[in-house]
């Protein structure tokens, strides 16, 4: 809760230091700041909190833990920012703001209690990424982006809150708990049909916001279209957030249901994991290969709802967790090495990449390792991500789902490995100066090496706290 | 303690070679490969040979799910340790011999390699094992990617995808017996990944049929055994001489000794099941490796073709189930590192003075190249399994197992030595020998440090194969304990 409130004062707070018309002092400002709420989320880990506003929002280690990382990952990202505060942009301090506005929409997606909290804090989160989506308002793309992802974001919030009513209708409360006892034994079972696609329209409506299949056209396309920096956001807060939500929805109000939604998302699974692979390997630009690629990492957190079969804690929680923390590292040194080197090289194919070896080592070491970790590689953490996850599933008895999933992965090396080949193995083509890195994003991406590294050694401290 | 240090000596001396150039980083890659040496010497005379495994090292690493950083050296390990730290310092030595551009992170590359082959080797636990696996194979990506012939990037994303998909079918096969276990005991986690835990395991002869090839995929592919094997020549051909001596110097013995202790005692009745396929593929292999090196013009490849037909009867060594045969692998292994390193290294020297490795054009060198000519000799006819060498005590007790178990596989399965005799002295006869060509007046002899690579390898040809009890010794209560496990 002081996370919330923190970052709702410290939005504000950015919005007048943009008045200082200084864009000097928004980076290291937006940074301390969001150190501080880190800090405060940290406190609040295994302290016991009543619940606020009458149940709609509770402050647990399943919240903190989940917060922990949409904050961490917009601490690591901010730096990439950098060339905005060069070029002199006029809007930064707003940017700042929406992203420290739209982190508590996330935080209220993980904390949630009662469903309007959840609907709030989706559309919080979502109005702030449709405006950053179009952020780069002179180009076309980032225009076609943000218009799109508002018209489908729009629509599916609008299928989420159909489906919040339905359950209502059916169940008469919008409680976590008091849902749990409703469905499991309903007051007037001739309502069980309005449950049940209740329970679909909010399935589908998550389903978008994390970008799962049939419901991820949308992502390669706004992903494209949108500036890098937020790409980036997008794919780690939003998605971390829309998982924690969908596990939270699943396991604490809707156990009872499982003989619906297990199949249901089983098969989501399943083909989320086809599309998303297939996808990506069809692809010849990184941005877009990382949109397909975010669609089938979204494919692995689905075989955790799975495997969690309706418990909120234990091995397959765990796993989204400790998966969520991988891939959002992960996704932010790709995102922010790609960014860094699209200023510089103006593309973003994977000829970009070229000989980037041999230009900034750190860059083609980081994007190496980042690389390795979203293809699941031991040494790194998105191997222990997947072995969590996988382990978890088989050993609830979906063998299959895990047999399918193994070789989806199987064609996820192939195109996770291009950006590898090209970064040491080609040689550059055209503009052989090294891409310029400052000293903080140099420090940044040398962490985010790290981290993923040592996640891949020692996951041990991290795997098993939910 | 001691394999913690083994383990992580080379590691740490690839990390501090980023920070060093030139020469410096020339003494710190050899030096810490020597001292590595050094320290598995002492480890091999502290090593009490009783069938388990020595100095153990267990930690907790994962322990909400169960799996341990335990590692420990048996006889087995230990001899394939040996092997590692033999070789690494001499394909170093190789690798002086080239002008690689950015040469620290080669050399970092070698040293990284090299931590990933000890984890393999000395493992006890399955994710450790299978960690480890992988950490071996990130380098040898790079290794032959960055710095190897021209069709390199094709080559070598070939190699990586059939290796990981092989290892990840390993993956899945080891989740599954891991999902089958106990809790440990003291432990608080549901299921253990331990090596006893995993020979401990009741498992019906249909979960073991299919676990079987799970498991025997990455082996398979890492050996490589037909018809897994078509990644072989191509990366063997492409990837600089250094990568190549330590992929099928060492790398090639992860498969089989991962194919002893993890799979084997691990689904004995697949094995009884599956055994027969697996030694005529293996018999397939040795006759189809020996032909098509028959024909081979490319020095390189012929020694990867006549690599695959040697593995060959390797592979039907262990799977002849003897005492024997067994033993004949864990010494065919030493000997087949030495030579086939060996054998690269004079192709290697070679190519380096004419430019070449095309048999046709060279010719007649052994007028001016004496010393070469000698080396060369005794690395092929150890690999033609003469006897004095090494290679013939391995083939002997190979063929030894292989006859008890079949003896009409045994007699095909003695073609290798017919074949691998009418390849290898074709070569030298046509390379060293022969018409004069245009290289015999000009090429040089070999040089001081190239002997200091050579002189060692040729030590340990005559050391096999005159006193190979040193080495039979140690395995054997390792290889009796396996073989007890299968036969359970």
């Amino acid at each position: 809760m002081t996370s919330i409130i923190l970052l709702s004062v410290f939005g504000i707070l950015n919005l007048f230091l943009g008045f200082l018309r200084s864009n000097k002092v928004l980076l290291p400002g937006a940074m301390l700041l969001l150190l501080a709420v880190f800090g405060a989320n940290l406190a609040d880990w295994n302290v016991v909190h009543a619940p606020y506003f009458n149940n709609m929002l509770v402050v647990d280690n399943y919240t903190v833990a989940f917060t922990g990382i949409v904050l961490l990952t917009t601490i690591v990202l901010l730096p990439f920012s950098r060339s905005y505060v060069l070029s002199g942009e006029t809007n930064l301090a707003e940017y700042y703001a929406l992203l420290l506005f739209s982190l508590v929409g996330a935080i209220m997606m993980v904390g949630y209690d009662h469903l309007l909290m959840l609907f709030v804090g989706i559309e919080i989160l979502s109005i702030c990424m449709y405006v950053l989506a179009g952020s780069s308002k002179r180009d076309s793309r980032s225009n076609e982006a943000a218009l799109k992802y508002f018209l489908m974001g729009a629509f599916a919030t609008g299928i989420l809150l159909f489906g919040i009513a339905l359950l209502y209708g059916a169940t008469g409360t919008f409680v976590l708990s008091q849902l749990a006892t409703a469905v499991a034994a309903p007051a007037n079972a001739s309502l069980q049909p309005m449950l049940y696609i209740g329970i679909l329209m909010m399935i589908i409506g998550i389903g978008f916001k994390v970008s799962a299949a049939p419901f991820h056209f949308w992502t390669p396309d706004v992903y494209e279209g949108t500036p890098t920096f937020f790409t980036a956001f997008m794919s780690t807060v939003v998605k971390t957030a829309g998982f924690a939500a969908f596990l939270k929805l699943l396991a604490v109000a809707l156990p009872a249901a499982q003989g619906f939604w297990l199949p249901t998302i089983q098969a989501m699974c399943a083909l989320t994991l086809l599309l998303g692979n297939v996808g990506a390997a069809a692809q010849t630009n990184t941005k877009r290969m990382l949109a397909y690629s975010s669609v089938s990492h979204a494919g692995y957190l689905l075989i955790g709802l799975v495997a969690s079969k309706g418990v909120l804690t234990g091995d397959a929680a765990n796993g989204i967790f400790f998966y969520s923390l991988a891939y959002s590292i992960a996704t932010v040194a790709a995102f922010g090495v790609l960014k860094l080197v699209t200023e510089h090289r103006l593309r973003d194919d994977y000829a970009s990449l070229n000989g980037l070896g041999k230009t900034n080592p750190l860059l083609a070491f980081t994007m190496t390792v980042a690389m390795l970790s979203l293809a699941g590689i031991p040494l790194t953490g998105g191997f222990f991500g997947k072995f969590f996850l996988l382990a978890a599933a088989a050993g609830q008895g979906y063998i299959g789902l895990v047999v399918f999933a193994v070789i989806m992965s199987m064609v996820g090396l192939y195109y996770y490995l291009r950006p590898i080949i090209a970064m040491y193995l080609r040689p550059v083509d055209g503009d052989a100066t090294p891409v310029p890195v400052d000293g903080i994003q140099t420090v940044t991406l040398a962490v985010l090496a790290l981290l993923t590294i040592l996640l891949g050694i020692a996951p041990g401290f991290l795997s098993g706290i939910l | 303690m001691l394999t913690a240090v083994l383990l992580f000596l080379p590691l740490a001396a690839a990390l501090l070679l980023h920070f060093t150039k030139g020469a410096t980083a020339r003494a710190l890659a050899l030096g810490a490969s020597l001292l590595e040496f050094g320290l598995a010497v002492y480890a091999a005379f502290a090593f009490k040979s009783t069938g388990t495994a020595g100095f153990n090292l267990d930690y907790a690493w994962i322990p909400s799910a169960g799996i341990n950083f335990h590692i420990g050296l048996d006889g087995l390990s230990l001899l394939l340790v040996l092997l590692t730290t033999f070789l690494v310092p001499l394909i170093l030595l190789a690798a002086f011999r080239h002008k690689y551009d950015n040469p620290s992170a080669f050399y970092a590359l070698v040293l990284f390699m090299q931590t990933g082959l000890l984890g393999v080797f000395m493992s006890l636990d399955a994710f450790l094992f299978y960690f480890f696996w992988e950490v071996a194979l990130i380098p040898i990506y790079f290794l032959a990617g960055a710095w190897g012939g021209e069709r390199r990037i094709a080559v070598t994303l070939k190699f990586f995808l059939y290796t990981v998909v092989g290892s990840l079918l390993m993956l899945a096969g080891f989740v599954y017996l891991y999902l089958q276990t106990g809790p440990a005991a003291g432990s608080l986690a549901s299921h253990s990944s331990e090596l006893s835990a995993f020979y401990n395991l009741k498992l019906s002869a249909a979960e073991q049929s299919w676990l079987f090839w799970l498991i025997f995929a990455a082996f398979a592919v890492k050996m490589p055994i037909f018809p897994f094997h078509t990644w072989q020549p191509d990366t063997y051909t492409e990837a600089p001489a250094p990568a190549t001596m330590l992929l099928s110097g060492i790398m090639l013995k992860m498969g089989i000794y991962g194919t002893m202790r993890w799979l084997l005692p691990v689904v004995p009745l697949g094995v009884s099941q599956w055994g027969k396929l697996v030694i005529i593929l293996s018999v397939i292999g040795i006759i189809y490796g020996a032909i098509i090196a028959i024909r081979q013009r490319d020095m390189k490849r012929l020694i990867a073709y006549s690599s695959l037909s040697h593995v060959g009867l390797m592979a039907a060594g262990v799977f002849s189930l003897t005492q024997i045969g067994l033993q004949g692998v864990v010494v065919q292994m030493l000997a087949h590192g030495v030579n086939v390193v060996g054998m690269f290294f004079v192709a290697d020297a070679i190519e380096r003075r004419t430019g070449t490795r095309f048999i046709p054009d060279l010719g007649g060198l052994t007028r001016r190249t004496p010393v070469l000519s000698v080396c060369f000799l005794v690395m092929l006819l150890s690999t033609v399994a003469l006897p004095l060498t090494g290679g013939f005590v391995g083939e002997f007790l190979l063929l030894a197992g292989v006859y008890q178990y079949n003896a009409w596989v045994g007699a095909v399965a003695g073609l290798t030595i017919i074949f691998s005799a009418v390849y290898l002295l074709r070569m030298f006869q046509r390379v060293m020998l022969g018409p004069d060509s245009a290289f015999s007046e000009t090429i040089n002899d070999l040089t001081g440090g190239e002997l200091l690579v050579l002189v060692p390898l040729i030590a340990l040809v005559f050391w096999l194969g005159l006193f190979p009890g040193t080495f039979l010794h140690l395995s054997e209560p390792a290889v009796t304990n396996i073989l007890a496990l299968v036969g359970r």
